[in-house]
């Protein structure tokens, strides 16, 4: 397989495969290495890749495995460092007047969610998949997915209350 | 859009129970401007799923046909040794000479060995001669001195 053949197959979902990575691992700089491995993983496949029946479903259950190794393994100390400054919006003046940014909060509330559903969420409210993919994915059943997913966006939108009604400035 | 069932989705929403057609519907919704105020207050989360989906990856990835030369050169390398191996053959042990000769060709050696010995010493017996120069020679370099 030539490199053109493969940049066509790759190219239509590498930003979905980011965006997941990105989902997980909070930090862009992580993301963007987390999906380069990805990408270098299935171009030493390359021979392989046209026997798999969906290269996308495929990719993305490698980011999603390859991230939640990289959460568990000590490499990602650092990160914890990352998420706990989300917790504390409060105290900077930087973080408030990020706070002011409401679309902002939202994903700062996705960050707190728990893995699972931080997953549900990206995979169905982001990426628009159905939840057939999603089972196949995340090898979950589908009451599963509906309850993570509901759950999900329930806490999302108590904690966007919160800030709403509260108000930052 | 009918407000009451926009009311409707999002209750849908949280329950999970709506289709992607439905999150469509709902995401176009809150990128317009005439929101009713009293769901002003989800904007932020439509509007967010709507822009999380904008984000690209725009690293370079590397993709070189790289080949594993070290596989094959240790590949190689074991092949190598393993032909080395096979094709070994110890050194083998001494042979005595009992094992390469009989008897009476080990005696008739002997014998050609004590003749060759015997003519040897006949030799070395005219080296006394020598000795007898030497001698005098040395007489003759002390008085020098």
């Amino acid at each position: 397989m030539k490199q053109t053949e493969f940049l066509n197959i790759v190219l239509p979902f590498k930003d979905k495969l980011f965006r997941m990575a990105k989902r997980l691992l909070v930090s862009t700089e992580e993301a963007e290495d987390a999906t380069q491995e990805i990408l270098i993983k299935l171009w030493s496949k390359k021979n392989k890749i046209e026997s798999y029946n969906n290269v996308e479903a495929f990719a993305m259950t490698m980011t999603k495995n390859f991230c939640l190794d990289r959460l568990k393994s000590k490499q990602a100390s650092n990160l914890k460092l990352v998420h706990s400054n989300y917790t504390d919006s409060s105290t900077s003046l930087q973080s408030e007047l990020e706070a002011k940014d409401s679309i902002n909060w939202v994903e700062r509330i996705m960050a707190e969610l728990p893995e699972q559903q931080k997953m549900v969420l990206q995979l169905r409210d982001v990426e628009q998949y159905e939840y057939e993919e999603i089972e196949e994915l995340l090898d979950m059943k589908p009451t599963a997915i509906r309850v993570a997913l509901s759950r999900a966006r329930k806490t999302v939108r108590k904690k966007l209350m919160e800030k709403h009604n509260y108000g930052i400035a | 859009m009918e407000l009451h069932n926009i009311e409707k989705l999002i209750e849908k929403y949280f329950e999970a129970t709506t289709t992607v057609a439905d999150e469509e519907m709902l995401k176009a919704y809150f990128s317009e401007d005439d929101i009713a105020p009293h769901l002003e207050q989800y904007a932020p989360l439509f509007n967010y799923l709507s822009k999380a989906k904008e984000e690209r990856f725009t690293k370079q990835v590397p993709l070189k046909p790289r080949r594993d030369y070290l596989k094959w050169v240790s590949v190689a390398a074991i092949a190598i040794f393993m032909v080395g191996v096979y094709f070994y053959q110890p050194t083998p042990p001494p042979v005595t000479l009992a094992d390469e000769y009989t008897q009476e060709e080990i005696e008739s050696a002997k014998e050609a060995f004590a003749l060759l010995a015997m003519n040897f010493n006949k030799g070395t017996e005219q080296l006394y001669h020598l000795e007898e120069f030497e001698k005098t020679t040395n007489k003759f370099l002390t008085k020098n001195n």
